[in-house]
């Protein structure tokens, strides 16, 4: 048995297919179809949640993602868990678990309830005005307790093991909505010749024909209709149908996301399967056919579990063949409720009552009524509601005076609102239409158009010809235009117009009872009143201060209510009061849905050097510079990263070593004006440098601080060779096109990034010139034919290389540059000849510390962006005779030429042992009262193993005018006492490098 | 003797498939960036075989097919040789204005091929991909998840995703990811 | 994600291929080392940030690579034009009469 509610030969779901879940702990079976709502309902479980603020005990309000109270944690295993899911979303599987949420410790003894009793200290603005003293009590006793007690669902603690898909989709049409009139829609674009997307947040087609069951199609039932209209539309080529799938957000430019679940209904979804899927569909057009959504009546202790939208007590009996009740009450200020009263009469429900609050109901609904024996109260209204954990019974006052009725459900309808958030999302501005009261779409401000109940059309055939017109206009928008003669006979259908917006008889401004308007964010029709006493006289301030609407519902069935309520407290109309903007997304989405691909290894490229391999098996540890995996050191056994770092550093100096430098990014520049154009980017000249020469050169940016650096080899007359940092590869090249396409469009040269065509090898060390030697081909590596800072071309293990006698370690040196993919191989050859001499492999840390040794500059460690090449002690770098570089006039401006400028020196600490902080502060007198004057900061610091002490550089005001003097780095348990230097601490002279 | 040193190509090893849609590493080519003005354009292609396509988003083939020159921007082709020939030398005989950088280990490529290869591109690029929108021949520098690449349309069930060599695991991964979702 | 349409490849491109690059129509005084203290403000510091049509800079940087510039309305996000560097800047007045973005 599925339930005792489930009542035989009702709805569309297989008897036979049966499902077991879990709910709070206990076993239920559903059937294969139904949503977890449905099939609790079928047990008889009305109780499902526990609201936000009260705790109250909810039951389901609807049947769709309007939902605001059965939410739900809802997992497969202990990692597959999400919280919030709702239940009238949620289909059942096998095996799936499910909880209430929001209670403690159970759902129907839950302590916090106390809060309902304590309800008048609970009124809106109450956190803003009760919090605010003592101050201190704020951070300390009051955020922790209610951020401790609000909240939702608990988000799981552990990696989500499921992936998610993402696509970018195209399309001539996308129609949002598989009801009658997204199908009929579809069907005509589809037909005129257009590519066609249909999605719909349902399992199935349908929308509204899933409860309307009165519809007839062209002479079939109209669900059945929907049924093989939707398998005609996926059977075409052009179409593609996604069920289960929301458009939650339109962007600009039609731009429309959409987000499919895929597996969250399956018991054992293939592991391929992503269980969610990111469709990015940019349509040339937008057909909207969401339809409308049912509001609920606002009259006192509406919130009981068994009080529910009329349309989805239809749905769960049409449907999933559900009774939501044995003794069903009905509650209408419209006539679309009384289809679902007499549903329920004909399929043996006890109807005692449908209170109208209208005088007179529409046509012929009275004797209908008559006719099913269900008693219709007019001009009456439910004052109240009995029952906590399920109503039992309703209070009526009318025209016989005040009644209770006994009921176990009771469904209300206060009239439909025109779902209208997509068209709201796409920049569309609503438009009151005071014949029906109630917002429709305005002008269309993108390609989108709205049809069907979302634009206030109310009559079923009118809907399908307003959308076969829409659908065709599309296609043929989309220059698709073949020729379609559709003409869809429809009839039947309930009347979504009427109703009324705001609180009902008995629950006005004199009354005290609980009257809720948002359910999820428990805002009664008091707390809105209240707002505006307290002079909040705008919508988006009524908004703010009650939370009504902010719930993740977003006030689908509770916003247009609060309008009204404000609007007559205001004494203004609802369109003067105005309604707030929908943004996305229509409904919560998973941030597994939105970084879908990008997580895990595809979270960020990390980037690998041709050496990976080799140095993996060196044994290296690595580190992450930008997106690359770089080499940090090297650790044989025993040793520690100090060990490795020191070893290495000696190695280096004292034999050689073998570094990988092929991240440094690489520009080719190429043609006449190749010296030209560095001339005016680089603060050096270039003009007289020769064909196989080098130089370091420094790049600025028009302000006058140092953009990048690294040396630039000449290859030819017309070609140079350039290097940047390792991090400033993209936008080094991205700042000289801008120069070149812009500024200098004249100049005949081109950029060309070939950081990746080369494999870098660096070779530094005494002993570097016997390593490469045997290896090398048609070069002469005699200091004489190759001195420091020359470039040759020739061949090394057979392979082309571009070979640089340049120097980063201060030892003499080359860097092999060979096409990457030669790389390991040479780097293998190389290595064969090192290891034999004593050389070692090294890796970014020694590299770091060889260069501070000889005092060379790290751009972007050792500089800012506000540190000028004198301040850096590189003012020789600057060209005197030249006219312009970038540059050139920001270098001249006051504050740059000023004295007291910080500049870089080195610090010699005055124990040699201590090794400073990067970014310590540095003062003159450690005894001034703080907060004491910063002179300038420690730029790097290492332990130099091979001047056995301390090194460190740091930007000091008018530093180089302290050599000598002792200053001061206080740190929390001490002051450091330091000596001003120059910033070469090894080789003074530089000898070493010629060698 | 030293060994003359072999290629290693990054995505060596580097193969996915599933039934409607393969990934495999392309053969070593040849390949050349090629900057020039309009009137280098012309004797560029004499010198190449090869007609550097003047229109946005085209390529051209030679004559036996081997060798593809992609428009990229207005004065910028990337010719890829799939014999691996030597591609400067050529260039170096052009007298009229142009510049011609090797470029032949900078990128390499994967082949994504069959039913399912649009759809798996289209779960990392934004452009339209549909045979109406990027036809047979098309080609175009475009975004791939979080890295450049260049594609190609070799057929309409076939594309060559050129990038940068750094960023193989990450293209091939995600290609590889991209394809365990079976709707195409 | 907005459609940006490139001057240089003749067609509407995803904004994932493009890159902002700041306000369009300061030129770089050809004699940039002369220029007074003043100058050299307006030049580098001093930039109009508009509320409505703005003349912005931006890079086709993974497409053709290269640099053009646009009017953007900057409420709206809208791009009324787009155009090669170099090109002077369009007639607003007809754009916002057509404001079809190309």
């Amino acid at each position: 048995m599925s339930g005792a509610n489930r009542i035989a030969g009702a709805g569309r779901l297989t008897p036979a297919r049966k499902v077991r879940f879990m709910f709070d702990g206990e076993i239920y079976t559903g059937l294969e179809g139904d949503t977890l709502a449905s099939a609790l309902l079928a047990n008889g479980v009305h109780l499902m949640g526990r609201s936000f603020k009260y705790h109250r005990p909810r039951g389901v309000l609807g049947a769709g993602s309007e939902e605001p109270n059965a939410l739900m944690d809802i997992s497969r295993d202990s990692a597959r868990r999400q919280p919030n899911v709702r239940a009238t979303v949620q289909e059942v599987f096998e095996g799936m678990r499910a909880g209430s949420q929001n209670r403690w410790p159970s759902l129907a003894f839950d302590v916090g309830a106390v809060n309902d009793m304590l309800s008048p200290m609970f009124a809106a603005g109450f956190y803003y005005k009760t919090f605010m003293w003592p101050k201190v009590a704020w951070q300390k006793l009051y955020e922790p307790f209610i951020r401790g007690a609000a909240g939702l669902g608990v988000a799981p603690d552990e990696p989500d093991p499921d992936h998610y898909s993402s696509r970018y989709e195209h399309v001539d049409v996308l129609v949002v909505g598989a009801g009658v009139a997204g199908l009929s829609a579809a069907l005509a674009a589809a037909m005129s010749g257009a590519s066609v997307i249909l999605c719909d947040e349902q399992a199935g087609a349908g929308g509204a024909l899933r409860y309307d069951t009165d519809v007839t199609i062209d002479g079939d039932n109209g669900y059945d209709w929907a049924q093989n209209t939707a398998a005609k539309l996926t059977a075409m080529d052009n179409v593609r149908v996604l069920t289960r799938t929301t458009a939650f957000g339109y962007y600009a430019q039609n731009f429309v996301a959409l987000c499919e679940r895929v597996t969250d209904h399956l018991s054992d979804p293939h592991p391929d399967l992503p269980r969610e899927r990111l469709w990015q569909v940019r349509a040339q057009k937008v057909v909207l056919a969401t339809g409308a959504i049912e509001r609920h009546m606002v009259f006192a202790d509406n919130d009981r579990p068994g009080i529910m939208l009329a349309s989805a007590a239809r749905a769960y009996l049409n449907h999933y063949g559900v009774a939501v009740g044995s003794k069903v009450g009905v509650y209408t200020a419209n006539d679309s409720a009384y289809a679902a009263a007499f549903d329920l009469a004909r399929a043996g429900v006890s109807v005692p009552a449908i209170v109208d609050t209208r005088d007179a109901p529409g046509e012929g609904l009275l004797s209908t009524a008559a006719d099913l024996g269900i008693d219709v109260m007019t001009a009456s209204a439910v004052v109240g509601a009995k029952g906590r954990r399920r109503i039992s019974s309703m209070t009526v006052e009318g025209g016989r005076g005040k009644t209770q009725i006994p009921v176990d459900a009771l469904i209300t309808s206060a009239g439909w609102t025109p779902a209208v958030h997509l068209y709201s999302q796409s920049r569309g501005k609503v438009v009151w239409d005071p014949e029906t009261e109630r917002f429709l779409p305005g002008d269309n401000v993108q390609a989108s158009v709205s049809v069907g109940g979302c634009n206030g059309v109310t009559g079923l055939q009118e809907t399908v010809d307003e959308a076969i017109a829409a659908g065709r206009s599309a296609a043929l928008g989309a220059g698709k235009s073949k020729r379609l003669s559709l003409r869809i006979e429809a009839a039947g259908a309930i009347d979504w117009s009427g109703g009324m917006s705001g609180s009902a008889r008995g629950a006005g401004a004199d009354s005290t009872a609980k009257t809720f308007v948002d359910f999820q964010n428990d805002v009664t029709a008091k707390d809105i009143r209240l707002a505006v006493r307290e002079g909040m006289h705008s919508i988006e301030h009524v908004k703010r201060f009650t939370t009504n609407g902010m719930a993740s519902d977003q006030g689908k069935t509770s916003n247009i209510h609060g309008l009204a309520i404000a609007a007559e407290s205001l004494g203004r109309q609802m369109p003067e009061v105005g309604l707030t903007t929908f943004r996305p997304p229509y409904t919560p989405v998973t941030y597994g849905a939105i970084v879908n691909h990008s997580r895990g290894k595809l979270f960020d490229p990390a980037r690998k050097t041709f050496s990976h391999a080799w140095s993996t098996k060196q044994g290296a540890v690595f580190e992450d510079v930008g997106n690359w995996k770089r080499a940090w050191y090297f650790p044989r056994a025993g040793e520690d990263m100090h060990a490795a770092v020191s070893r290495e550093c000696k190695t280096v100096r004292e034999t050689a070593g073998v570094f990988d430098a092929s991240t440094l990014g690489k520009i080719e520049v190429v043609g006449p004006d190749a010296a030209k154009f560095l001339d005016l980017i680089y603060t050096n000249g270039w003009q007289k440098l020769a064909p196989g020469r080098c130089k370091y050169g420094i790049m600025l940016r028009e302000d006058g601080f140092i953009y990048d650096d690294g040396v630039v080899a000449r290859m030819a007359e017309d070609r140079f060779h350039v290097t940047t940092t390792t991090g400033g590869a993209p936008r080094v090249l991205n700042h000289m096109e801008d120069y070149l396409q812009t500024e200098f469009p004249d100049l005949d040269v081109w950029l060309t990034s070939t950081t990746e065509q080369w494999a870098v090898i660096a070779v530094q060390g005494p002993k570097a010139r016997d390593i490469i030697a045997p290896l090398v081909e048609g070069i002469d590596l005699s200091n004489d034919a190759m001195p420091h800072m020359s470039v040759r071309e020739g061949k090394i293990c057979g392979a082309p290389t571009r070979l640089f006698r340049v120097s980063f370690t201060g030892e003499p040196g080359y860097e092999i540059n060979v096409p990457a993919h030669y790389g390991q191989a040479v780097l293998e050859a190389v290595w064969k000849q090192a290891e034999p001499l004593g050389a070692c492999a090294y890796g970014t840390e020694t590299m770091h510390v060889l260069r501070a040794e000889k005092g060379f500059i790290i751009v972007g460690q050792d500089t800012d962006g506000t540190v000028t090449p004198h301040d850096a002690g590189l003012g020789w770098a600057i060209a005197k005779s030249k006219p312009d570089f970038v540059g050139i006039r920001g270098l001249k401006r006051p504050d740059l030429v000023a004295g007291g400028r910080k500049q870089l020196v080195g610090l010699k600490t005055k124990n040699p042992e201590t090794v400073l902080e990067e970014g310590a502060q540095i003062v003159a007198d450690p005894n001034q009262p703080t907060p004491m004057t910063m002179l300038g900061h420690v730029t790097s610091s290492y332990w130099s193993p091979n001047c056995g002490r301390s090194i460190a550089m740091a930007l000091v005001a008018g530093g180089q005018d302290r050599m000598g003097d002792t200053l001061y780095v206080p740190m929390p348990d001490r002051t450091i006492e330091v000596e001003v230097t120059g910033m070469v601490f090894f080789d003074e002279k530089g000898e070493r490098v010629n060698g | 003797m030293v060994e003359t040193a072999a290629m290693i190509l990054p995505h060596e090893g580097n193969a996915a498939g599933t039934g409607v849609v393969t990934i495999t590493p392309a053969a070593f080519a040849s390949r050349l960036s090629i900057r020039a003005r309009a009137e280098a354009v012309a004797p560029l292609s004499r010198a190449l075989g090869v007609k550097l396509p003047d229109a946005p988003k085209t390529s051209a083939k030679s004559r036996n097919g081997k060798r593809t020159a992609l428009w990229l921007g207005p004065d910028e082709w990337l010719v890829i040789d799939e014999a691996g020939a030597d591609l400067m030398a050529p260039c170096a005989k052009v007298k009229q204005l142009h510049a011609a950088v090797d470029i032949s280990h900078r990128n390499v490529a994967l082949i994504v091929s069959g039913k399912g290869a649009e759809a798996a591109l289209k779960a990392g690029c934004p452009q339209n991909l549909s045979l109406e929108a990027f036809p047979v021949g098309a080609c175009s520098r475009t975004m791939l998840g979080k890295v450049e690449v260049v594609l190609v349309r070799d057929d309409a069930e076939t594309f060559r995703v050129e990038h940068w060599r750094s960023f193989s695991d990450y293209v091939f991964g995600f290609l590889a990811e991209a394809i365990r979702d079976p709707v195409i | 994600m907005l459609l940006i349409y490139c001057p240089y490849c003749q067609e509407e491109r995803p904004e994932l291929e493009f890159a902002h690059a700041g306000e369009a129509h300061i030129a770089r005084p050809t004699n940039m080392a002369d220029i007074s203290d003043e100058e050299f403000e307006t030049f580098f510091f001093i930039r109009s940030n508009p509320k409505g049509l703005a003349y912005e800079r931006w890079r086709h940087v993974h497409g053709c690579g290269c640099f053009f510039n646009a009017v953007r309305d900057t409420v709206s996000d809208k791009f009324l034009a787009t155009y090669k560097t170099g090109e002077p800047k369009p007639d607003i007045d007809s754009l916002t009469k057509k404001g079809d973005g190309k």
